[in-house]
């Protein structure tokens, strides 16, 4: 019997090995990197032929707004689309993962996704990493069933809803929806509502801002308006423009000489001493 | 050499207080509290609506508690938070109304004097670091002059023509930016105060469906009787949610 440890093969999941000498760093003051977070309003609502989400496109790194304008409406199969907010590289990575995942299930099986399925994909690998992917998504899309719409938590749990919001400007979205939803809501009144609950988002919180990004799904056909609404308007530029002088000033012209090195031999006793 | 914890562990003092006894001696965390409050300015005066709950920890435990209450001739007063400091700082006001009727030189502290003195007040007491646990609203009409502000636990203050206290900032404040202006009526202010409210019914979860209403204007403060709000739950898609989608929650 040799007392040697069996070499285990690597299980999945995180590694956590390193979290103690984090610790013991930053007892000492070493602070961890920060990470850049979509501080982000997302919501989504389900009308009369299918489904709207919305979205607002400011991404902060802390306190500061590191992308005016990105994009967080990701697209997860022709007929399902996500919106997500959280950390950036969580969100992105992970509808990423699933839409290669949905893809290679469409050639499995030769039929158009379903909805259900990219929940299911989804929230089995945020409950497997407990909560640790920080990514909180709203999910909707168009399938032979029907219209739906979800929304995902970073721990794993789903909703299954008619209007939802997410991230930090949730709230005064969700404001906007309750007092304004009704069933039933035809495709322009859809889009009204989402750009004013997003723009409720931008104005009211401060880690939402820039534009408004919508994404219409019906049965077979999806429009993805980029931009749709900018209510944020760059409205002051110079109109004489920014002049830059062509090439550096030249202050001074003076040559002054550089002394001559001198080297100093000396009696070769003197390193001893 | 003590083993484990020893009593002064337990004890929270202030500097230069009793030594010795046996509880803390300020404010850390409030016990009984109310929830959010909305306050907003039309054409005749102030209106603030509040529910009439307070609850202890998780548990709802009062339902008729009146938070929003009338101050000398002029203002009201609305608070959310712990219910036993809004009680002190009604005393307080209490006395000092008093003080100044026993002048009874014609003049009496309006909504704009009362507010500076619970600026005051809130701020004195945050620098002790023994707050009292609340957020204030101040509403009032004097010589036709409306005036509506509010004050937080640690004292910050500011006059504004509608306000929210606790998750009504949240929910509440975007509707009112949105649909305030200057000349609602009284009916379009009470419509709005509901909205706040009903959303405020559905998305907070220490609020409770029994809605006080009080209005004050030049002419005095009115007390409306205390009333539900409808609230909507037949969406159809709350009757099934995940048909189609066996399996599913």
């Amino acid at each position: 019997m040799s007392k040697e440890m069996v070499d285990l093969p690597p299980k999945g999941g995180f590694s956590f090995d390193l979290c103690r000498r984090n610790d013991m760093l930053a007892k000492k003051g070493a602070k961890p990197p920060s990470f850049r977070k979509t501080g982000t309003t997302i919501v989504g609502l389900i009308f009369q032929d299918g489904v709207i989400l919305g979205a607002d496109t400011r991404a902060t790194e802390g306190p500061i707004v590191c992308d005016k304008n990105c994009e967080k409406i990701h697209y997860m199969a022709p007929n399902i689309y996500c919106c997500g907010a959280g950390t950036a590289a969580d969100t992105e990575a992970v509808t990423d993962m699933v839409s290669s995942q949905l893809q290679l299930h469409r050639y499995h099986t030769g039929r158009e996704s379903r909805v259900v399925t990219a929940l299911t994909l989804l929230k089995r690998h945020l409950f497997n990493y407990q909560g640790h992917v920080q990514a909180a998504l709203v999910l909707g899309g168009v399938d032979f069933t029907g219209p739906h719409l979800h929304t995902i938590y970073p721990h794993g749990s789903t909703d299954t809803l008619p209007f939802a919001t997410m991230g930090s400007g949730s709230l005064a979205a969700m404001s906007v929806f309750e007092s304004k939803f009704r069933e039933g809501l035809t495709r322009d009144e859809g889009i009204q509502l989402v750009a004013e609950a997003i723009c409720s988002g931008i104005f009211n919180d401060l880690g939402s801002g820039s534009n408004v990004d919508i994404c219409v799904i019906t049965k077979g056909h999806k429009e993805y308006l980029r931009n749709h609404l900018l209510p944020n308007p760059r409205t002051y530029v110079s109109e004489k423009g920014y002049p830059f002088p062509k090439k550096t000033e030249v202050l001074l012209t003076k040559i002054t000489p550089l002394k001559q090195k001198v080297e100093i031999i000396e009696a070769g006793d003197a390193m001893e001493e | 050499m003590m083993y484990g914890k020893g009593l002064k562990d337990y004890v929270e003092q202030v500097p230069g207080s009793r030594s010795g006894s046996l509880f803390s001696e300020r404010t850390l965390y409030p016990y009984v509290t109310g929830t959010a409050l909305v306050a907003l300015v039309y054409r005749d005066g102030i209106l603030m609506a509040a529910d009439m709950g307070a609850s202890y920890g998780s548990t709802l435990r009062y339902k008729t508690i009146e938070r929003i209450k009338p101050v000398g001739k002029h203002s009201l007063l609305g608070a959310s938070g712990e219910i036993s400091d809004f009680q002190e700082i009604l005393r307080y006001l209490d006395e000092l109304i008093l003080y100044d009727n026993m002048w009874d030189d014609g003049n009496s502290l309006g909504p704009k004097e009362v507010h500076n003195y619970l600026t005051q007040l809130m701020y004195n007491r945050r620098n002790k670091f023994n707050p009292l646990w609340n957020s204030l609203v101040l509403g009032g009409v004097k010589n036709g002059q409306k005036y509506l502000g509010m004050v937080s636990m640690i004292g910050v203050s500011f006059k504004e023509n509608h306000v929210a206290t606790g998750f009504g900032d949240h929910l509440a404040r975007p509707i009112l930016r949105d649909e305030w202006n200057e000349n609602l009526s009284f009916e379009d202010a009470v419509k709005l105060l509901e909205k706040c409210m009903r959303i405020l019914l559905y998305r907070d979860r220490s609020a409770v469906n029994k809605i006080q209403i009080v209005k004050i204007t030049e002419e005095g403060t009115t007390n409306f009787p205390p009333y539900s709000l409808k609230t909507f739950w037949g969406f159809e898609s709350y009757e099934n949610p995940t048909a189609g989608e066996e399996g599913l929650w």
